[in-house]
C-alpha cells in the first residue's frame, strides 16, 4: 500500500497531526482548506506558481555531485540539492511563494508568519513586499538576538518585525504569538506558516509547495545516473525540507531515508531538538505529533545550535514516516554539524545554513558504510551567510 | 443530575445568572489557589474554572500567558490541581469545578488516568482549548465513563452546523467565546453577543455561558441579561498578579471585583 497517500480527510497521517485548535480559526481553516482543493487543480493556479519558481525564485535549482567531498568520505557518490541557491537563499521560498498565492486569492491583505532562524520571515516579508502586502514577523526575543542580520533584511523589505517575549522566548513562542494575532485578525489575515506543522490543512499544503524540490531531484539523478539514489538525507527541524525532498520518493522503497534532527549537546542530554529521536507523541501548535516535553505534559525549552532547529515539535507526517518504519529518524550534535559546515566550506567552496550542516554530517558518517556505486542525495536547504556570526562566535571571533 | 448540570437548575429555580470566576492554579503560588477557590464562592461565584497551567497557553492574552508562567515557576502539574480540588472537595461538595487548559497535559497523562482522577478529586467538567469535537472521540469515552463533563467552546465564527454538532457533544454548559481574539481582549460587542446566543439557543436548550472579554460589573450585567452564565477570566488574574507580591491581599482584590459583578447581575 502506498504510504504517500496521506492525509485522511481531516488532516491525520495515522495518528498524528489533525486539528488541535482554538474553534474560532475551525472555519477558517475549513475555508482555507476549500480554497486550496480548489486552487491545486486550477491549471491557471499552477502555472502562476510554477512561473514564479522559475522566474523569481530561479527554479529548477541544481542537482550537484559533489566531487571532493565524495572523494573525502571514500564511498557513496554525494549528490547535493542546491536549495542555498534559490532566491532568499533556501528553500522556504518555494512555500511562502505558495501561500502568498493562495492568500491573495482568498483577498486576504495582510500576512503574519513566524520565524525560528529568520529564513521563514524573510520569505516571507519577500513574497509580501512582492506582492505589495502588509507583513508581521514574530520572532523570539533570543532569535532576534542571535539573527540579527534576518531581523534587519526583513525590515529592509518592508515587514514589521514584532519580538516575543513570553515563554522561552524562541520559536514556539513565536508560533503562539503568531496564533494570537491571527484569531484576532482572522478577517483579513493570512497566517504562512514556515514548516510541515500546524493544524490541517497546513502539514499537507506547505509539503504540497516543497514537493518541487523532491520532484526535480528525481528527475535531475534519472537524467545524471540513469537510476533512483540509494539514500536521500535532510535535517529536520520542523521538516518541510525534509518532506519535500522525501515525499516524491515515498513509494521507491528501494530508497533509503534519513531525516536528521538538532542533536544539540547529545540527545542523551537534556539539551537537544530531537522529538522523533528523543521525545513522546503529544499535542502541540495545532497537530498531534512527537513532542520534546517533561513527565507533566509541559513543552520543554530546546537547544540547537541551528536556530531553524530548535524547535520541540516536527511535522506530523514525519511522525507517521517514524512509526510506519519508512523513514529513519537520527540527530546530529551542534559539534557535528560545525564540523561539517567546515568541511563542506572548505573542499567544496559551499558554505551550507547550520541547518543543512546537520544533513551533511550524517552524509558524512553514512556514506562510507556504502560502496562506491551507491548514490546519496543530501538536500543543502540553506546557505550559511546567516550562520557567520553564530559560527565565528563560537570559535570567539567577532566580525 | 451532575453538579453543574443541578447549579444551573438551581440558579433557574432562582431568576439568577451563573457567575464563573477564573483563576489560574498555582498563580502565584500554590497555597493561595484553594483559599482563593473558597473564597470566590463567599463572594457569589456559582461555578469555578480552575486553569491547568501550560507552557503554551496560545489561547490566552497577556494576563492569563504571565499567570501560567508564575505557576509553572513552581512545577504546578495537572497532578496538582487535581490534589488542589481534592482539598477544596473536603469543605465544599456543591459549587462545580470546571478544568480548563491544554489538552497536552492530558494527553500526556492519559485519557483514562486522568479521567478517574478526576473522578476521585471532584472535577466536575473538562474545557481543552485545543481539542475540539471532530478530535475528542477517545477523550470523550473516557470523561462519560467517569461522569465528567466536556465543556467545548462555540466562536464568533462558528456556522449553524458546527454549532448543532457542537453542542451535541457538550453537557453541562456550552461556552461561547465572545470575540475574535484572546483572552482579555477589549473590543467586547455586547449586541453582537446577544444575537450570536440566539442563534445558539435554536440548536441547544443546554446553559449558555459568554467569555472572553468580560472586566467590569456592568459588561457582566449586560451579558447576563442575554446569557445564563457570566466567565470573568483576565480581570480576575489582574487583581492576582497586581498582589503578586503580597498575598494575603489576594482574596479581598478579587472578592471586591466579584461582589461587585454579583451585585450588578442579580439587581
Amino acid at each position: 500500500m502506498s504510504k504517500a497517500n496521506l492525509p485522511d480527510t481531516n488532516g491525520h497521517f495515522g495518528p498524528y497531526g489533525g486539528r488541535f485548535c482554538a474553534e474560532t480559526l475551525m472555519e477558517p481553516l475549513d475555508e482555507l482548506l476549500a480554497a486550496y482543493e480548489r486552487l491545486k487543480h486550477d491549471a491557471s493556479f499552477q502555472a502562476e506558481y510554477d512561473k514564479d519558481l522559475a522566474d523569481y525564485v530561479g527554479r529548477p535549482s541544481p542537482l550537484y555531485l559533489a566531487e571532493r567531498w565524495t572523494e573525502r568520505l571514500g564511498g557513496a557518490k554525494v549528490y547535493l540539492k542546491r536549495e542555498d541557491l534559490n532566491h532568499t537563499g533556501a528553500h522556504k521560498i518555494n512555500n511562502t511563494i505558495g501561500q502568498a498565492l493562495l492568500a491573495k486569492h482568498l483577498g486576504k491583505t495582510r500576512i503574519i508568519a513566524e520565524t525560528g532562524a529568520g529564513q521563514h520571515g524573510v520569505a516571507s516579508a519577500t513574497v509580501a513586499a512582492r506582492l505589495g502586502l502588509e507583513c508581521v514577523v514574530y520572532m523570539g526575543a533570543e532569535d532576534v538576538k542571535r539573527q540579527a542580520l534576518n531581523v534587519y533584511r526583513m525590515k529592509l523589505l518592508g515587514a514589521e518585525v514584532v519580538s516575543v517575549t513570553s515563554g522561552s522566548r524562541t520559536l514556539k513562542d513565536a508560533l503562539n504569538e503568531a496564533m494570537r494575532d491571527w484569531v484576532t485578525n482572522i478577517d483579513n489575515t493570512f497566517y504562512i506558516i514556515g514548516t510541515v506543522a500546524g493544524p490541517h490543512p497546513y502539514p499537507m499544503l506547505v509539503r504540497d509547495f516543497q514537493t518541487v524540490i523532491g520532484r526535480e531531484a528525481k528527475r535531475q539523478i534519472l537524467a545524471a545516473e540513469g537510476r533512483l539514489p540509494d539514500a536521500l538525507v535532510a535535517c529536520v527541524g520542523g521538516g518541510s525540507n525534509a518532506i519535500g525532498l522525501f515525499y516524491p520518493f515515498i513509494d521507491d522503497e528501494t530508497v533509503a531515508i534519513y531525516g536528521v534532527e538538532g542533536g544539540g549537546d547529545g540527545v542523551d542530554t537534556p539539551r537537544h531538538a530531537a522529538p522523533l529521536c528523543a521525545g513522546r507523541p503529544g499535542v502541540l501548535h495545532g497537530n498531534r505529533t512527537y513532542l520534546v516535553e517533561d513527565d507533566n505534559g509541559q513543552i520543554i525549552e530546546t537547544h540547537s545550535v541551528s536556530a531553524g532547529l530548535d524547535y520541540p515539535g516536527v511535522g506530523p507526517e514525519h511522525a507517521w514516516l517514524k512509526d510506519s518504519g519508512r523513514a529513519n529518524y537520527v540527530a546530529a550534535t551542534d559539534t557535528e554539524a560545525l564540523q561539517a559546515f567546515h568541511d563542506l566550506t572548505r573542499i567544496e567552496g559551499i558554505m551550507p545554513a547550520l541547518e543543512s550542516s546537520h544533513a551533511l554530517a550524517h552524509a558524512t558518517k553514512l556514506a562510507p558504510q556504502m560502496g562506491k556505486d551507491k548514490i546519496i542525495i543530501v538536500n543543502l536547504s540553506g546557505r550559511g551567510d546567516k550562520d557567520i556570526h553564530t559560527v565565528a562566535g563560537l570559535e570567539g571571533i567577532t566580525v | 443530575m451532575s453538579r453543574i448540570g443541578q447549579c444551573f437548575v438551581d440558579l433557574k429555580a432562582n431568576g439568577r445568572k451563573a457567575l464563573i470566576p477564573f483563576v489560574t492554579a498555582g498563580d502565584p503560588n500554590p497555597c493561595v489557589t484553594v483559599p482563593l477557590l473558597h473564597a470566590m464562592v463567599e463572594a457569589g461565584a456559582d461555578l469555578l474554572e480552575l486553569g491547568v497551567p501550560f507552557s503554551d497557553p496560545m489561547a490566552e492574552g497577556p494576563v492569563i500567558q504571565k499567570a501560567c508562567e508564575r505557576a509553572l515557576m513552581h512545577n504546578t502539574s495537572l497532578r496538582d490541581v487535581l490534589a488542589m480540588v481534592k482539598t477544596f472537595r473536603q469543605t465544599n461538595n456543591k459549587t462545580p469545578i470546571i478544568l480548563m487548559g491544554y489538552m497536552n497535559p492530558v494527553e500526556a497523562m492519559g485519557y483514562q488516568t486522568f479521567a478517574q482522577a478526576a473522578l476521585e478529586s471532584g472535577v466536575d467538567g473538562l474545557l481543552t482549548v485545543d481539542m475540539p469535537p471532530e478530535e475528542a472521540g477517545d477523550l470523550l469515552a473516557a470523561l462519560a465513563e467517569a461522569s465528567i463533563d466536556p465543556i467545548f467552546l462555540l466562536a464568533p465564527t462558528t456556522v449553524d452546523e458546527r454549532i448543532a454538532k457542537i453542542c451535541a457533544d457538550t453537557s453541562g454548559f456550552v461556552y461561547y467565546v465572545s470575540l475574535k481574539g484572546v483572552t482579555g481582549a477589549v473590543n467586547l460587542d455586547v449586541a453582537a453577543v446577544a444575537h450570536k446566543v440566539k442563534q445558539i439557543r435554536r440548536h441547544t436548550d443546554l446553559p449558555i455561558g459568554v467569555g472572553f472579554g468580560i472586566r467590569d460589573a456592568e459588561t457582566a450585567q449586560r451579558v447576563a441579561a442575554v446569557a445564563d452564565a457570566v466567565v470573568v477570566g483576565s480581570a480576575v488574574v489582574s487583581r492576582v498578579a497586581e498582589n503578586a507580591d503580597q498575598p494575603e491581599k489576594i482574596n479581598e482584590s478579587v472578592c471586591s471585583l466579584l461582589r461587585g459583578m454579583r451585585a450588578a447581575m442579580d439587581a
